[in-house]
């Protein structure tokens, strides 16, 4: 369980990203108040179109509000440079995506390394690192293998050891299940339940209610704005995970 | 006629959309017909200028010479010889013999030599010089050659030193017995004062007493005598046959002057016809770029022609219709732009009279040009046009682009590397067909640059001179290359441009996806600069013995003159930086593209 008395290490204020102006103004994110704390995990939920992925990558910094504060670790992301954000992302945020988004000509392994050596770590320790993190994932036989050679499940394994290259202070996963079968998606969850227990913080954007009952806090979108916020008890072990059948997955 | 039809329609709606490509193949094809053009309409256009100065000047069927020994005056044997031609059957008139020599010149602070031939005051009947300005010699004058004139800057009215003695120029002729400036020493030149070097001597006509006032014992009198032939067609024989068993008696046919005069123009349509081939090539791999970069995105396009019954033999004849087309155009637009500039290049030069014969298309230029035009959209455009004939139709409607290429030493390599440096190696790595041709459209256009210096080299070596000369035959040739290199420089930019945006478009996820990893829009856009200055680099290191090897071939044997060492190295470095100044603004451009939206679009 996380402490949510912490002081958070993600938050934003206020946040809007608006597209078009007068009768064609559209608010993908509308005045997005967001607080998580170190080593909690928070779901987001919410029909198609209602701006959860967008908002995913306003807390990443791949695109910029047009109005309010999005602060990382005492950092404020949206008045950055690109330069800036870069270099954040490098070692305070890992990205896991709906598709993947895995090199097709790299291997696994060099798959996994690549965010060290772009945050400018030894060849070597890049190695070491995406070894380990793989053997994390349950994928040592299959590191020397291209991403064409993996089912959907092993590559979405791989991208969440990629995200955790560089030790991010937080994750941030949009619909990692989303191109994923009913077992590949049970070995993600597990993945994503393990993180959690060793205190890394989530930020998870999802259709499935599995993946939310891992969360500590389920927060429901629309229309760009939140709407609801449910603090989940226990987890994986938690009422919500029994109701979407999810009981003794846990170890 | 239906699937004719059917073709035509799909080739005319496909240039519609892509008219900045279809200008740009037009443009490269058109520039590489346009040279093949000029260099095959240029032969013999000189012929007429050079039988206009003939015929004005009564000129010569055959001009002897006999010479002195290297330690005494010309021998009573040889003098006698030469009189006994000037007698011989065959020859219906002859003027002279004429005192020759050579004497050190000096004009307006320059410094050059002189063929000095003494004359007649009275017009000869064989070989009279036709003035273009002034007067004809007298006593204490000179008479210029008209293009020697030219190069010393030197009008009637001017003087002139010859052996530190001064004479006014009263006159300015042209003559059809010896080569203009600076041809004179092809005809044989007996230099032996130290100012005194082929490319800098021309021709000057004293009277008699003064020619033979400036004979020293270094440079004595030679006579000359001009001869014409009851047959001028045997003056080649007559030429050959005289002074065939001597070393001091020699003599030039009307056929081998001739020919001299057309060493300009023989020497600009070597140049154009190797420089046609090197755009050709190029104009090969720019068409290659743009069909690469569009084959992907064609791809659905045959899949639907198949759905709907297309053969493979329509879906080729689809995809190679529209450059063949566009080779037509071209092949028509470089016979006319090349007809219409090739009088540019035919001045014959103030030495001889008149204009050149204008260059006529004849039927088998025409051809060579249609040919070579259409063989050059088919080689860069035939593989990839039957690949995609035989792609499977399933596999082209789902629109599966081709996957990057994988190789593994240069990954391994590149994590070695700096980030830019990784990013622009593992860019080009994913394309190696596109990665050779950038390095050869570099390597051809660098041999290019080096044909020009070697030839500047040479052309320093044989006819540059220290006094300063203007030389009107490095001249024309030096534009010619100039606009040769200039246009390969440009198509060779043009194509570097290209093939960095099919570069950013083709791997623009991977590039979103490092940004979102944590390379910065600066690492991004260095690694696409590196992406193209790394076969530039490949491209300029194979194009400098390839230059020479070219030169070599066109030489034919005769003695190389290879340029100074420095500007062959400088060339590398200055041809990375120019590649990273042209790929800087579409590299500065990806690199700043929006990261989430291209990684929205991609979603599987």
């Amino acid at each position: 369980m996380s402490d949510s008395t912490d002081a958070p290490v993600l938050r934003t204020r206020g946040l809007c990203l608006e597209y078009g102006k007068g009768a064609g103004l559209v608010r993908a994110v509308d005045d997005v108040d967001l607080r998580v704390a170190t080593g909690e995990t928070v779901a987001v939920m919410g029909p198609s179109g209602c701006g959860k992925s967008t908002l995913l990558h306003l807390l990443g910094g791949l695109d910029k509000p047009s109005h309010g504060e999005v602060w990382l670790a005492g950092s404020r992301l949206d008045q950055m440079t690109e330069k800036g954000l870069a270099r954040l992302r490098r070692t305070a945020i890992g990205f896991v995506f709906q598709a993947f988004h895995l090199m097709d000509e790299l291997t696994a392994t060099e798959n996994v390394e690549l965010p060290a050596l772009l945050a400018g770590r030894s060849p070597r320790a890049a190695r070491e690192r995406a070894a380990e993190l793989l053997e994390q994932v349950g994928l040592t036989d299959r590191a020397a293998h291209l991403p064409s050679a993996l089912s959907g499940g092993q590559r979405q394994r791989v991208a969440i050891a990629r995200a955790l290259s560089n030790d991010p202070l937080v994750v941030l996963a949009d619909e990692p299940t989303g191109n994923l079968d009913s077992e590949a998606t049970l070995d993600v969850l597990r993945l994503f339940e393990a993180l959690h227990a060793a205190g890394q913080t989530l930020v998870i954007v999802t259709h499935d209610a599995r993946i939310a009952a891992t969360a500590d806090r389920l927060i429901s979108m629309r229309d760009g704005a939140f709407v609801d916020e449910t603090r989940l008890t226990g987890g994986a072990t938690g009422r919500l995970a029994d109701l979407a059948g999810f009981a003794g997955l846990d170890g | 006629m239906g699937p004719i039809l059917l073709v035509w329609r799909l080739v005319r709606a496909d240039l519609r959309r892509r008219r900045s490509e279809a200008a740009l193949l037009l443009l490269a094809i058109t520039a590489a017909t346009t040279t093949l053009t000029l260099g095959l309409v240029l032969h013999g256009v000189t012929a007429d200028p050079y039988q206009q100065t003939r015929a004005a000047t009564a000129g010569p069927d055959v001009a002897a010479t006999a010479s002195s020994p290297l330690n005494g005056p010309v021998s009573p044997a040889d003098r006698a010889a030469l009189n006994a031609l000037a007698r011989a059957p065959g020859v219906i008139a002859h003027s002279g013999p004429y005192p020759l020599t050579w004497a050190a010149l000096g004009a307006r602070g320059l410094k050059a030599g002189a063929e000095v031939m003494g004359r007649d005051q009275t017009p000869a009947s064989v070989d009279q010089p036709k003035l273009t300005q002034g007067s004809w010699i007298r006593p204490g004058s000179a008479v210029l050659e008209a293009s020697f004139a030219q190069a010393l800057g030197i009008h009637t009215g001017d003087s002139i030193t010859l052996n530190g003695r001064s004479f006014p120029v009263v006159g300015v002729a042209v003559t059809a017995a010896i080569p203009p400036y600076p041809q004179v020493c092809t005809v044989g030149c007996d230099l032996e004062l130290p100012q005194l070097s082929p490319s800098n001597t021309g021709l000057i006509w004293l009277t008699q007493a003064d020619a033979s006032s400036l004979a020293t014992d270094r440079e004595r009198l030679e006579y000359v005598v001009n001869l014409k032939l009851a047959n001028p067609a045997r003056a080649d024989a007559v030429a050959q046959a005289f002074g065939s068993n001597s070393h001091t008696l020699t003599a030039n046919s009307w056929q081998y002057i001739s020919q001299q005069d057309a060493n300009l123009v023989a020497a600009e349509q070597q140049a154009l016809l190797a420089g046609s081939w090197l755009l050709g090539v190029l104009a090969i791999a720019s068409i290659a770029v743009l069909v690469g970069g569009r084959m992907s995105d064609q791809i659905r396009r045959v899949g639907l022609l198949k759905a709907v019954g297309g053969t493979p033999g329509l879906v080729a004849a689809v995809l190679l219709a529209e450059y063949m087309f566009l080779a037509l155009l071209a092949a028509v637009a470089g016979l006319l732009i090349g007809r219409l500039t090739a009088p540019l290049l035919t001045n014959p030069g103030s030495g001889l009279l008149g204009n050149a014969s204008s260059p006529t298309l004849t039927a088998t230029t025409v051809a060579i040009v249609v040919a070579v035009a259409l063989t050059v959209a088919v080689a860069a455009t035939f593989i990839p046009a039957i690949r995609a004939a035989h792609i499977s139709t399933v596999r082209a409607l789902a629109d599966s682009t081709h996957p990057p290429r994988r190789t593994a030493w240069l990954i391994a390599m590149s994590a070695r590397l700096p980030v830019p440096l990784l990013l622009g190696l593992r860019i080009a790595a994913r394309r190696p067909r596109r990665l050779v041709l950038s390095a050869v459209s570099v390597a051809i256009t660098v041999s290019g640059v080096v044909a020009v210096l070697t030839v500047n080299a040479r052309n320093a070596q044989h006819f540059g001179s220290s006094s300063g000369l203007n030389n009107p035959w490095t001249n024309q040739i030096d534009q010619l290359l100039l606009l040769i290199t200039v246009m390969l420089i440009l198509l060779a930019g043009v194509n570097a441009i290209f093939i960095t945006w099919a570069t950013v478009l083709d791997a623009k996820r991977s590039l979103a996806l490092a940004r979102a990893l944590g390379a910065t829009p600066q690492q991004i856009s260095a690694g696409i600069s590196a992406a193209q200055t790394l076969p530039a680099l490949a491209g300029a290191l194979l194009g400098i013995p390839t230059g020479i090897v070219l030169i070599a071939a066109v030489n034919h044997g005769a003695t190389m003159t290879y340029p100074p060492l420095w500007p062959l190295i400088a060339v590398i470095p200055g041809t990375m930086l120019v590649i990273a100044c042209l790929t800087a603004l579409p590299a500065r451009l990806a690199g700043r593209r929006p990261v989430a939206e291209i990684l929205q679009s991609e979603l599987v």
